[in-house]
């Protein structure tokens, strides 16, 4: 009798430290989305400061949806915002660029948060819903896509576009290969398997990627730029959160993913060989640089811009993300309109680019801001 | 899947109650209505099915009209591009190997479990063992799915290694040292989450043999594991058939944990052990996210297939629990 009710409190005792492992566990991760929070509340109170730039207009609920990418971004502008502009509550949903344009363009949204500019024919089925105007890109956030790689004992790596070609193609399969020993000629590279991972969503860093690849060195990259990855077999997960978590548990593998999460990951990233003096680093300032020498493609209002991949710029790290708001020139619903030019005024002041750079990604050159602060002024 | 309603419909009633009855007509009213509640929950569920299936037929169909390449062989899933071109080959394939190796691997832990617990485990030990089975059961897959990437994927790569060096030859189990992110350690994966429905059931079972059978064959001389062979396991067969269908039916439809520890791929490749593959699940999961309207439909249409293969299995059960009834003595 004796010897089993022992066994009975053991086995509570054991369930009961088992529960009180999960319940704790439970609140680690509450804990993190609070710290999460408490950034953003940190963000309000700088943003306090800065908050003589926030001009609030409108009032109600503001609806935005788009690009996944940019979703961070936007909510620290969304704190920022809140915290002087109590009257207005902006909802931006990251549900991805395409159901972003689309319920844009079924009229459910105020504007739309996407990483490629309209299409053609999307513009022209924005004339529906915004009456004697048109949907037009404004871009708003940039960010380096950093080639984030684990190798034991290389700290520091180069490559050029036509080496990642090789690496990502399968081409180029040992640390060790030529090509990229004499690309680095200081580096002990190790008789490593390298094991490229690449994003098994479909994803607007991935048509990046490959847009860069595929217009700097074609022979090497045949393949089109696409959201979804091109080539075969290989190591494939899911998300950047994915795809880092992946680099960092795996020795010799390599990828491609927004800044912040090789830096949350503590992963080493790549400098690229542009052509440039110096090999360029993925940085939100060399990032900055390479919109700067970005073309201008849309007709004013429209700023679609068309990054120069192949530049050879100092300082210009070519594979950068630019992601856009779309909305109507003309056009805006009334009950909305106010509130969107404040909102889109603030995010692309320079306060609300400054605002962003702690969370990865790269404030718009200052011309650049300027000109898209004044064409959110002149919209109606 | 469920028994037609007519069979509960009208039971004989036991003398007894229409003595009863005859006296009281509360009964009769009673039996009306427990009658007409039972057989309203039967025709709900069929109901609730015909539904569900109608839906997913109506919205595959959507999809299905447009679509580039053929539904059955077709590797790459592309429901987002223009045209849409889409097929299930690689996702019914990967679906069916990773279940089939959890089965394998889990069917033969879980009956020994069951075994051990029910006729070799002293008492003390026995409780705390199924309670930490149960447990197993109650954690989410999301749990399992991060156990697998960070800590099974890293450590599988040594018993990998071992396999590839000795049966490597045999193409399905080679191996070139990349991150194991297959099909096989999904299966290994859900072998670890079947592994508590198939064992409680299967414990169930056989706690339920008769003693006067083990005690019969104990009398005539026999082992304890002739005892088990000779009363136990015939006794339990069907309860072990049934109680793996249920964990199958698990493995099959695991979306997070799979999601989370595959590396998804078009290729469909007999070498489980290399990264790639897909499963209806996991695929479904991975790309809702990213689908327009069009792309829902195809994955719609890819989940219609996963219902109809859930649905075949489990006719097939039944079917086999059917034929061996009469031998086992569960309906004794």
């Amino acid at each position: 009798m004796k010897s089993q009710s022992k066994i009975r409190y053991r086995t509570a005792a054991g369930i009961l430290a088992l529960s009180s492992a999960l319940v704790l566990s439970a609140c680690g991760s509450d804990d993190n989305s609070d710290s999460g929070d408490d950034k953003a509340k940190g963000g309000d109170k700088s943003s306090a400061a800065a908050g003589g730039e926030i001009k609030c207009g409108g009032s109600g609920e503001l609806l935005a949806s788009g690009a996944s990418s940019q979703d961070n971004a936007v909510q620290q502008w969304v704190a920022d915002y809140q915290a002087a502009c109590p009257d207005v509550t902006v909802n931006y949903k990251p549900v991805g660029s395409g159901a972003g344009i689309e319920e844009f363009l079924n009229g459910q949204t105020a504007f739309a948060g996407s990483d490629s500019a309209l299409e053609p024919e999307e513009v022209e089925k924005s004339k529906e819903v915004c009456s004697g105007g048109q949907g037009i890109n404004l871009p708003m956030v940039g960010g380096p896509v950093a080639i984030a790689y684990h190798l034991e004992g290389v700290d520091e790596l180069v490559l050029d576009a036509e080496t990642l070609a090789n690496v990502f193609n399968g081409e180029i399969k040992q640390w060790n290969d030529d090509a990229i020993a004499k690309l680095n000629p200081d580096a002990k590279l190790p008789d490593t398997k390298i094991q490229p991972v690449h994003r098994s969503d479909e994803s607007g860093t991935t048509e990046n990627f490959t847009a860069y690849l595929n217009t700097v060195v074609k022979d090497a990259w045949p393949d089109e730029a696409d959201k979804k990855w091109p080539i075969e077999g290989g190591q494939a997960a899911t998300g950047s959160a994915g795809v880092s978590s992946q680099v960092k548990q795996t020795d010799g593998a390599i990828s491609y993913m927004e800044i912040s999460h090789a830096e949350s990951n503590e992963l080493s990233t790549v400098k690229l060989d542009t052509g440039a003096a110096e090999p360029v680093e993925a940085t939100v300032e060399n990032a900055s640089q390479a919109i700067a020498v970005g073309k201008r493609v849309g007709q004013a209002p429209d700023m679609a811009l068309e990054l120069d991949y192949a530049t050879k710029e100092d300082g210009a790290y070519p594979i950068t993300l630019v992601t856009y708001e779309i909305a109507c020139d003309k056009g805006n619903k009334q009950e909305s309109l106010d509130a969107v030019k404040s909102f889109l005024a603030y995010t692309a002041s320079e306060a609300g680019q400054q605002s962003i750079v702690d969370v990865g990604y790269a404030p718009l050159p200052a011309d650049m801001a300027a000109e898209v602060a004044k064409t959110v002024d002149t919209l109606s | 899947m469920t028994a037609p309603p007519t069979d509960i419909e009208t039971p004989a009633p036991p003398p007894s109650q229409v003595l009863l009855s005859n006296g009281k007509g509360g009964s009769r009213r009673g039996d009306k209505v427990f009658s007409g509640l039972s057989k309203g929950s039967g025709i709900t569920l069929l109901l609730i099915m015909a539904a569900i299936a109608a839906f997913l037929a109506y919205r595959a169909s959507i999809a299905l009209a447009d679509n580039e390449g053929n539904f059955l062989t077709t590797f790459e899933w592309d429901a987002n591009s223009i045209p849409p071109k889409f097929g299930i080959a690689v996702l019914a394939f990967g679906t069916v190997v990773s279940s089939v190796v959890a089965m394998v691997i889990a069917v033969p832990i879980a009956v020994g479990i069951a075994l051990f617990i029910t006729h070799y485990a002293p008492r003390r030990l026995a409780a705390p063992i199924a309670y930490v089975i149960d447990l197993l059961a109650a954690v989410p897959s999301i749990v399992y799915g991060l156990w697998g990437a960070l800590f099974l994927v890293p450590h599988l790569v040594g018993t990998y290694e071992w396999l590839d060096r000795y049966l490597g030859w045999t193409v399905v189990l080679s191996f070139d040292g990349t991150a194991p992110r297959s099909l096989m350690t999904a299966g290994i994966l859900l072998a670890v989450m079947i592994l508590p429905i198939i064992t409680n059931v299967s414990r169930e079972v056989f706690a339920q043999t008769p003693r006067l059978q083990e005690e019969a064959a104990l009398a005539l001389g026999a082992t304890r594991w002739e005892v088990i062979r000779m009363t136990v396991l015939p006794f339990g067969r069907s309860g072990v058939i049934s109680a793996s269908m249920l964990g199958l039916g698990r493995a099959l439809g695991e979306t997070m944990a799979v999601a989370t520890v595959l590396s998804p791929s078009a290729l469909l490749s007999a070498e489980i052990l290399q990264a790639g593959g897909g499963t209806f699940a996991q695929n479904i999961a991975a790309s809702f996210g990213e689908s327009g309207q069009f792309g829902r439909d195809a994955l719609i249409a890819s989940g219609l297939v996963l219902f109809v293969i859930t649905l075949l299995v489990n006719g097939a059960a039944r079917l086999i629990i059917a034929r061996r009834k009469e031998y086992s003595g569960a309906n004794a």
